[in-house]
């Protein structure tokens, strides 16, 4: 059996490259739902891959990951965009970063990038800032839902035979016979022979209990606005010029017709400190509004949020083969999530082929296609009107701002969801500006009609996230 | 299935279903559809009463408030389609709706919205901390207790107060939840007086004026909230910090009217709207807290009724769109509906100064109309009459308030 720590995309992208060689592949997730750790609060952008810095493994994997989703997003019926990019010089001072990235975009093989004059930015973004002058365009950058890569990607695994748990936290690792057997906080214990740690903010701790030592650790905070739907701001992702250490504060359209501001990056002390800030939330207002002038703050915002990303002293992805057959991938920062398929091909098809020497054969019975998550509301009346001739449940919208059927709901729950985020993020109910008044209650019943879970073990997301406590009255 | 009808109402709450009744009693044919699975919208859930003294001349609650159009309802034609959503208003009167029986259309001659409004939710005011559990607005709070039988908390502080914020204060207290209080930005109460003497007064639940909450903290659920008190200009006072250990959060920041899907008619954010309800958009008739939001719904009843009545007349031609009148907002006036006025018709207008007053003089000129009104403050709307008047000359009204003496 192979293991794969961490069900974020990067761990669920490992597993089923694995998975289209090995049956049995078995993900393990400790939160209680897939992607929702650092794969959740992420900006969502597949980056083109013309800034990391030159030799660096970020570079060498960004743009083949960059390449790489347009079969990821075939093969796992995911949506990917692709929007394109600015790096925006705003005043005659950052004109001369421009000219420092196609320097770099050279170095690093990356052609696809044009120059911008004013008049050019501005036919395609007529909202930036008065004070843009010149744009590092890149029409291969793009934007995708990062946790429904990586659900469309766990069920996969389910689809062709492997398995896929949730809320098992690692906790020991034994050496037994040259396997390892793996002990988890609820008190499961498994045996692999391969193991691949993609365990994110905690892959270090993780390669602890290996007896490895891979770069620590340091969270980053990063803080973001989502604003709603209503006001189209910008047509594709708006950077500002980079900084040494960050892409900087960003305007992001996301797939579902909506707009992130931010991130900030501060380091904190805590892996589980996702608390947003007076400063941090001030941050990305001062920053953003100088790139978008007309961001509407006190109107459009639908809520706030953190991220933590994994940064480790090196500033790269340490991905590598430890102590025995099992491989550490961490420190996958930005651009973590655009290099996920490249990486998991790395992982693959260099240090498990190459490096481990093992044999690695394609299934012959593999299935690679998952089918597309309902989303009734993108589809043409035709085709929704024959699955609510199907199923009448196909015509009953739970979510009003995001219009979401019951059917949708009960297929996510179907597919595993359990918690009140693992739905919305499945389904996008409960994601639109009402932030869930009109339909969490409906989705807690479903939830307990379902599963037969009582209203009070129904939780938000994590353990002690309840939202009812009882009943009433006993009836 | 294609349908034709004259007049369209979407959204069956109080001002949806008068609408319905009054464009049936003026001949037209009426569908009325409601996304919710039932009639009634938020009256089902609000159990307390003080619902109808202006409208049935009665002290209802807000089920027998609902039942009592229900029941006169069912005495007509018109049809209602529960459980249906509506996907599209578009500029040819179709109008494009989902429900268990599939996607349909509907040919009309009018449409009245009465699709009321949604509440404001914490996560979007910009409020720093732990996004946790346990963060409900009050709508959803009222909504596990009285109709889905749940008890969302143990200990809670309400933000806001509003009238639904004020409401649940006594409701959770009554369920045995510990209310430790209810904070509220302005310098005065956002709700009805007489909301604030039968809801927090007679129960003890402090009132905490001028404060604000600055951070909420937990984990996984919600178990503190730390609020400041301001100063006169809004900002916090040094050290006046308060920490309430609580395991809910019950908002009550305000109410957003909701006018989609209609995306080509003028709103701001509700939709403007003349005396005659009419909108920007000739056929489309807009009434209640999708316009502006009200304190009663006895007025949003009322307006729904002159909404269908004037729609029912549209479709059969009976009432033309006139040259209209555009009504100002004045010195002191924070909000006044309608926005315009055809003059040949009679005219409810809605005031809310912008600040407290010991004896407010509300002037509306040119017509030369002026109203005292006693302790006139933002939270309680002021209703004008204006008859019908001929004035060729008039092209604007402005209404203002002054403090008298």
């Amino acid at each position: 059996m192979v293991a794969v720590i961490g069900g974020g995309i990067v761990g669920s992208l490992i597993a089923r490259e694995i998975n289209k060689y090995v049956e049995d592949v078995y993900l393990f997730e400790a939160k209680n739902g897939i992607g929702t750790g650092v794969t959740k609060a992420n900006s969502g952008i597949l980056h083109g891959g013309y800034d990391d810095p030159p030799g660096s493994l970020r570079a060498q994997l960004c743009y083949k990951g960059n390449r790489l989703y347009d079969e990821i997003s075939r093969e796992l019926s995911i949506e990917v965009k692709r929007i394109g990019s600015h790096v925006v010089a705003l005043g005659e001072s950052e004109l001369a970063v421009i000219d420092e990235l196609e320097e770099k975009a050279t170095r690093n093989n990356v052609k696809e990038y044009r120059i911008l004059n004013r008049d050019e930015l501005f036919e395609m973004e007529p909202n930036l800032s008065e004070n843009a002058l010149s744009s590092f365009y890149c029409p291969i950058a793009g934007i995708t839902e990062p946790w429904e890569v990586a659900m469309q990607a766990a069920r996969s695994i389910e689809l062709n035979g492997g398995r896929v748990f949730k809320g098992k936290r690692l906790v020991e690792v034994a050496k037994k016979d040259g396997k390892f057997e793996l002990s988890f906080e609820d008190g499961s214990t498994y045996t692999a022979d391969l193991v691949i740690n993609a365990a994110g903010l905690y892959a270090d701790e993780v390669a602890k209990l290996f007896g490895d030592d891979v770069p620590k650790i340091f969270p980053i905070k990063g803080e973001y606005f989502l604003f709603g739907k209503d006001v189209r701001y910008v047509n594709s992702v708006i950077f500002p010029m980079p900084s040494e250490l960050t892409k900087g504060c960003l305007v992001i359209p996301t797939v579902d017709g909506g707009f992130l501001a931010g991130p900030t990056a501060h380091g904190v002390q805590s892996k589980q400190d996702f608390s947003t800030t007076r400063d941090g939330l001030a941050e990305v207002k001062e920053k953003t509004l100088k790139l978008i002038p007309s961001l509407d703050f006190s109107r459009n915002v639908v809520k706030t949020f953190a991220g933590l990303r994994p940064e480790s002293n090196g500033k790269d992805f340490y991905i590598d083969v430890g102590t025995d057959n099992v491989i550490h991938v961490s420190g996958i920062r930005s651009p973590g999530l655009t290099a996920a398929p490249a990486i998991a091909k790395y992982v693959t098809e260099y240090l498990i082929e190459e490096k481990l020497h093992i044999n690695l054969e394609k299934r012959q019975n593999y299935i690679e296609h998952v089918e597309k998550v309902s989303h009734f509301v993108e589809t043409d009346f035709d085709y929704w009107s024959k699955a609510i001739e199907e199923d009448p449940e196909a015509g009953q919208i739970i979510c009003f701002c995001n219009k979401v059927t019951k059917q949708e709901i009960k297929e996510a729950i179907r597919n595993g969801a359990r918690t009140i985020d693992e739905v919305k993020f499945a389904t996008r109910a409960s994601f639109g500006e009402c932030q869930g008044s009109f339909c969490t209650s409906k989705i807690l019943k479903i939830i307990c009609d379902e599963t037969g879970l009582r209203p009070q073990d129904v939780l938000l997301n994590e353990k002690g996230s309840w939202i009812i406590d009882s009943e009433v009255r006993s009836i | 299935m294609r349908y034709e009808t004259d007049v369209v109402v979407i959204g069956a709450g109080g001002g949806g279903m008068a609408a319905a009744l009054s464009a049936y009693k003026s001949g037209a044919d009426v569908i009325l559809i409601e996304r919710e699975d039932e009639t009634g919208g938020v009256l089902n859930q609000c159990i307390h009463n003080g619902f109808g003294l202006h409208y049935y001349k009665k002290d209802l609650t807000g089920p027998e408030f609902k039942e009592t159009l229900q029941e006169e309802l069912e005495r007509t034609n018109v049809r209602v389609l529960k459980g249906t959503f509506v996907l599209d208003v578009s500029r040819d009167k179709r109008i494009t709706f989902v429900n268990s029986n599939g996607i349909h259309e509907i040919k009309t001659k009018a449409l009245v919205m009465t699709t009321g409004a949604r509440e404001r939710h914490f996560n979007s005011l910009g409020i720093p901390g732990d996004r946790v559990s346990g963060i409900f607005t009050a709508g959803v709070a009222q909504k596990y207790i009285n109709l889905q039988n749940l008890k969302p908390a143990n200990s809670a502080l309400i933000v806001g107060s509003g009238d639904i914020g004020l409401i649940m204060a006594r409701r959770l207290h009554l369920e045995g939840i510990e209310v430790k209080g209810v904070v509220e930005i302005l310098p005065y109460p956002g709700g009805l007086e007489r909301n604030v003497q039968q809801c927090l007064r007679d129960y003890d639940i402090p009132l905490y004026l001028s404060h604000s909450v600055t951070r909420v903290e937990g984990k996984n659920r919600l178990s503190k909230v730390y609020v400041s008190q301001l100063d006169g200009t809004g900002n916090i006072i040094p050290n006046s910090e308060k920490v309430f250990e609580v395991d809910a959060l019950i908002t009550s920041v305000g109410l957003i009217p909701s006018v989609k899907p209609v995306e080509f008619v003028k709103t701001g954010p509700g939709f403007i709207t003349s005396n005659t309800n009419q909108t920007t958009e000739d056929w489309i008739f807009a009434a209640g807290n999708c316009t502006v939001i009200f304190d009663l719904v006895d007025y949003v009843a009322r307006e729904g009724e002159k909404a269908g009545k004037y729609a029912a007349l549209y479709a059969k031609n009976e009432y033309i769109s006139q040259e209209k009148i555009t009504i100002k907002k004045g010195k002191n006036i924070n909000i006044i509906h309608p926005s315009y006025i055809d003059p040949n018709q009679a005219t409810k207008l809605y005031i809310r100064v912008s600040r407290v007053f010991q004896k407010a003089e509300i002037t509306i000129e040119p017509l030369g109309i002026k109203i005292i009104e006693e302790e006139a403050r933002p939270s309680e709307m002021v209703e004008i009459q204006i008859k019908p008047f001929k004035d060729n000359l008039c092209k604007e009204i402005e209404v203002s308030a002054h403090e008298l003496g």
